[in-house]
């Protein structure tokens, strides 16, 4: 269940400006409200991209979680990249990466 | 009849958040100006109310009490909850039609349940359309959505259902009514895939439903197409629907899958309404 409160966790701060906020000054807090695994919360304090998609994070979730975060569209990419690289494949849900870590557009690859 | 207009459309983030990485800026104008199209066309229909099918990406609805389908009968909605900087869209408030969403609703309601809401926050899904459609935020909108997230998700033959009732809802009503809907073809948003697209799978999809073939819109399983559209392709659904709702045949009036940097097969189509 923890991926699920996971998820949630970045559900909730994806939509709620109060949660943003306390986000910045009050993380521990915030993150003591939800059932989460050590791991879980450690990529959260970190903003670990990587970890975050190799454990199962909806890419949708993750994708304005990144946004939210301030990361550049093709460093995005790259984190989710070494995340598999580090932790190996996506554990859970249909984000899984199939093209095997190549880029699918020529912006990306000659910025 | 009081259904004016259906179509189908893109939403992908990056048709507005990354416009200015595009390399082939000929191909993305194109498509802009498509869209453009669109939004007179819905003029020119004289639409009173804009009703969005979309597919949201955890704005609002989550696992802890997923619905299927939810249509909104809010005075307002905001949006987007991205980073406006991200999404290159400023956040603002958007008109309802509470006292016409509530009528849709009743009339769905007697044969698709289907969840209401009065609060939205509109993420991509619709912000997108809307900076398109009407760039004023100036017509009142009914946000439908149809969970295409998190499985288990509804079955296409039910799809079909809810846009059938959608469009019996609104015959039902005096005021004209604009339906479109907003979603990926194949794609693998938000992966390190992003910018992947099965075109052939991509036209095959858009013949049959430019044809309006139920039994072949309806043929496709959710293994198959995250085989083969990736889970982005779960969003048919909201063409799908598009399709039931409006009866007539399709006119594609853009599709290209030269702009990989959207993460999506960028589209842009029209329907004849049936009597």
């Amino acid at each position: 269940m923890s991926l699920y409160y996971l998820q949630k966790f970045l559900f909730q701060l994806n939509r709620d400006e109060l949660a943003q906020e306390r986000y910045g000054s009050d993380l521990d807090g915030l993150l003591g409200e939800f059932d989460l695994k050590e791991e879980e919360a450690t990529a959260l304090r970190e903003g670990d991209i990587g970890l975050l998609y190799v454990l199962g994070v909806n890419g949708q979730i993750l994708m304005h979680y990144a946004a939210f975060l301030g990361i550049e569209w093709f460093d995005y990419l790259d984190m989710m990249r070494k995340g598999i690289d580090k932790h190996g494949p996506v554990r859970a849900g249909v984000y899984t990466m199939t093209g095997g870590g190549s880029s699918f557009t020529e912006e990306e690859k000659h910025r | 009849m009081s259904l004016v207009y259906a179509g189908v459309l893109s939403h992908a983030p990056g048709i507005t958040g990354r416009a200015n990485l595009v390399d082939n800026v000929a191909k993305r104008d194109e498509f802009y100006a498509n869209l453009d199209t669109q939004r007179q066309q819905i003029k020119d229909a004289g639409a009173e109310a804009l009703v969005v099918i979309a597919a949201e990406h955890f704005g609002n609805f989550f696992m802890d009490n997923m619905p299927a389908y939810c249509m909104g009968i809010g005075e307002f909605y905001e949006g987007p909850i991205e980073d406006p900087e991200w999404l290159k869209i400023a956040r603002t408030k958007i008109p309802g039609a509470p006292d016409l969403g509530r009528r849709l609703v009743c009339e769905v309601m007697k044969t698709v349940d289907t969840a209401f809401a009065e609060e939205w926050k509109f993420d991509h899904g619709i912000m997108v359309p809307l900076n398109f459609l009407t760039p004023n935020y100036d017509l009142p909108v009914i946000p439908v959505n149809i969970n295409c997230q998190g499985p288990p998700l509804t079955p296409l033959h039910r799809v079909w259902a809810f846009g059938e009732a959608l469009r019996r809802a609104c015959d039902s009503v005096p005021e004209r009514i604009a339906v479109v809907g907003t979603g990926g073809i194949s794609h693998w948003p938000a992966t390190p895939d992003s910018g992947k697209i099965n075109e052939e799978w991509d036209r095959d999809f858009l013949d049959r439903l430019m044809r309006n073939d139920k039994d072949a819109l309806l043929a496709y399983t959710d293994e198959a197409t995250y085989r083969d559209a990736g889970q982005g392709g779960f969003e048919i659904r909201t063409f799908i629907a598009i399709a039931a709702a409006a009866g007539g045949k399709g006119e594609l009036q853009f599709y290209t899958a030269e702009l990989p940097i959207f993460a999506v097969g960028c589209t842009v189509a029209s329907f004849d309404l049936a009597a």
